[in-house]
């Protein structure tokens, strides 16, 4: 029937329009097979490792990441650091604690249990060092975009020396293809070679971006993998049950339709 | 002299009894139990005992379903409520503290989150079953109403839970619903000062939303009692429309609609289970994973996907009372429609044009649901106020015009005869595809 198709279409469309607004003549994304993508998705750990560095070497400079303490890096499903190796980490950084007995604050090697260190003290002193731009908090930065890990992917790829002839650019405003208004403030942060990667992979703009993505990503669903694990075995499970409940209901109702 | 009296006493009054204590068809310690507090007997008679109509179709497993959404949603709430802070500076990271450390918090919160969701799938399959079969006639025109409160109770709880992670979408949520009461002449303003317990959707409008979140949810589990209750005197309609007459047309509660039932369930949970382990996020907007920031309003200020076609009518309004009125209207309207619909037939397998607007019913509630989530311009806003005009036709002119000039299709005389009919492939009954 005609009218049940278009109620049909109508419905699917809803489905998949859910991102109707951020769609607005937006530049199709990059898109990448992640390895945490799918059913038995899992991040890589080397580039969740490497991922790291390149946000300790080069994000950490402007971009905050609050909600994450140094011990997350080496719990389960995450980078997997070593304990030891989280210890060295966090003792390289200097944390304000205080006050002590004397009522003074001070300054100690961070540990396991710190929040990462914020680059600066408060937004207003984020604002005043980045042109009055806001580097946003990078917690949950990829659930927070539409579009996710392919966002930040294309973001962070879509910086073009020489932009279009029609637009124009103040001064401290890049070109970005990805961004909305296509106009940003941060300068292009990756390029290659700006790591140093202590495995030895060759530090590639596409490497940099992709492990510094899987990294963020992790960041901002750490329980990514036991979820999807638990979504696998509660589906399973659920199939064994359905399947059993329908016999028995197959069952209990044959006394009442006999069959013809 | 007193005996007098006493011979005065059984001539002119009646005996009383006041305890009632006996009358349990059980013995023992249940017996004992049950005499005296009679709940043993009211789950025999309710759930073992109970008749209902042996044709019901799926369709009628969502009674089912939303109870156990409602109470996976009031559980899951419960433990989030221990770890929740309904503290403006501190609701976001709270949430985060209970998605990160919290041990399977994300599994609870992702599951309180798409309960919300699916409850409304599932309500809104309920409420067109009730529709296109004609549940809302004579005798179910109060279940029908008390199905419309708690319509009305789920979006105020649904409005005000979202609000409680405080991000950017909460936050401005929030402010534009709020912000609707101002349309209210005279006091409007007022009342939204008094609603925000502030000038600004603030601290104190935060503490408040969590507590009435609690306070209606459980106000909703109250109601659906008494719906259930009311469900148990006029009970179950069916895809027939005709009442059960002998025991060929029912079958009992215990195990025909529970093994129905809890199959229906189970595919119900299948999908819940995909959509909250694969892709949690989903049903969301990305918006409301930065925090709130009073200083930076969002580029679009959208609602939650189940608030789009009353959203839709909201705003294919240009003027703002009105708006307002026709959004909460175009869900009231519903309770009238007993008394708007005057034809005698329930079911609309029996009424080929009615049939047709209900699903032009349903259409419009997707094209709705559309429009509501795009921007309020151009195309979309005459779309929209088409989509609104018809929703308010049908109910004021087309259903009860055509429950006036529709010849209804001819009728079996009972339920077993109608399940004959559909075999010799006399009538045509609902399949989805």
């Amino acid at each position: 029937m005609f009218l049940k198709k278009l109620i049909l279409t109508f419905l699917l469309l809803n489905f998949f329009t859910n991102d109707s607004f951020s769609a607005e003549k937006q530049e199709k994304l990059l898109t990448l097979n992640w390895s945490f993508n799918g059913f038995f998705g899992k991040f890589e750990r080397a580039s969740l490792q490497r991922g790291y560095q390149v946000y300790t070497e080069v994000c950490a400079s402007c971009h905050s990441m609050n909600l994450l303490s140094y011990r997350n890096l080496s719990e389960v499903g995450g980078p997997s650091f070593s304990e030891e190796e989280v210890k060295a980490i966090a003792s390289k950084v200097e944390v304000l604690d205080g006050p002590n007995d004397n009522g003074e604050m001070f300054k100690r090697p961070g540990k396991p249990s710190d929040k990462f260190v914020s680059p600066f003290a408060n937004e207003k002193a984020a604002r005043a060092a980045n042109g009055g731009a806001y580097p946003p908090d990078m917690s949950v930065l990829v659930k927070a975009r539409a579009g996710g890990a392919d966002y930040i992917y294309s973001v962070l790829m879509g910086y073009d020396d020489k932009p279009p002839k029609n637009v124009k650019l103040e001064d401290g405003v890049y070109y970005n293809k990805y961004m909305a208004g296509n106009k940003i403030k941060m300068a292009k942060p990756l390029n290659k070679d700006s790591v140093n990667y202590s495995d030895g992979t060759v530090a590639t703009q596409e490497q940099l971006a992709k492990d510094v993505t899987t990294f963020l990503t992790w960041a901002s669903e750490p329980h990514l993998e036991a979820r999807k694990r638990l979504g696998f075995k509660t589906v399973i499970y659920l199939l064994i049950l359905t399947v059993l409940v329908y016999l028995v209901k197959k069952k209990i109702w044959s006394r009442v339709e006999p069959k013809v | 002299m007193s005996d007098k009296n006493l011979e005065n006493t059984s001539a002119e009054y009646k005996p009383v009894h006041t305890n009632k204590v006996g009358g349990s068809p059980f013995k023992g310690v249940v017996g004992w139990i049950d005499n005296r507090l009679p709940i043993f007997r009211m789950f025999k008679y309710e759930y073992l005992d109970f008749q209902v109509p042996k044709n019901l179709s799926y369709l009628w497993s969502l009674g089912g379903i939303l109870m156990i959404c409602l109470i996976f949603l009031i559980v899951t709430g419960l433990v989030l409520g221990m770890h929740y802070k309904p503290s403006s500076s501190e609701a976001f990271e709270s949430v985060e503290k209970i998605m990160r450390d919290v041990n399977f918090g994300w599994l609870i919160r992702y599951m309180h989150m798409n309960f919300a969701s699916f409850f409304f799938i599932a309500v809104y399959i309920h409420i067109f079953r009730g529709l296109y079969y004609g549940s809302y006639k004579e005798p179910r025109q109060l279940m029908w109403l008390i199905g419309i409160v708690i319509f009305f109770l789920m979006m105020a709880t649904a409005f005000l839970g979202y609000t409680l992670p405080w991000g950017q979408m909460s936050y401005w949520g929030a402010t534009v619903i709020t912000n609707l009461f101002s349309a209210v002449p005279f006091v409007g303003e007022s009342i939204v000062t008094w609603l925000w317990g502030d000038y600004a959707v603030g601290d104190a409008t935060l503490n408040r939303f969590y507590v009435l979140h609690w306070l209606i949810a459980f106000g909703i589990l109250g109601i659906v009692i008494f719906h259930v209750i009311a469900l148990h005197i006029v009970g179950s309609n069916n895809p027939s429309g005709i009442e059960p007459k002998d025991t060929r047309d029912t079958v009992s509660f215990a195990p025909f609609t529970t093994s129905k039932d809890l199959f229906a369930m189970l595919i119900f949970l299948f999908a819940f289970v995909i959509i909250t382990m694969y892709a949690p996020n989903y049903l969301g907007h990305p918006d409301n994973y930065i925090p709130a920031d009073p200083l930076v309003t969002p580029a679009h200020i959208v609602p939650e996907w189940y608030f789009l076609p009353f959203y839709a009518i909201l705003r294919s309004i240009p003027d703002k009372l009105m708006g307002v009125i026709a959004m909460v209207s175009s869900i009231a309207i519903l309770g009238l429609l007993p008394w708007l619909d005057l034809s005698k037939i329930r079911s609309s397998v029996f009424r080929p044009i009615w049939k047709q607007f209900v699903f032009l019913f349903v259409l419009d509630f997707f094209i709705l649901m559309y429009v509501g989530g795009m921007p309020a311009e151009g195309i979309y806003l005459l779309i929209g106020r088409v989509g609104t005009a018809y929703w308010f036709l049908f109910f004021l002119i087309i259903a009860p015009l055509v429950s006036l000039i529709e010849k209804p299709l001819p009728m079996p005389n009972s339920i077993h005869e109608f399940e004959q009919w559909k075999k010799q492939g006399k009538i045509k009954t609902f399949k989805l595809f």
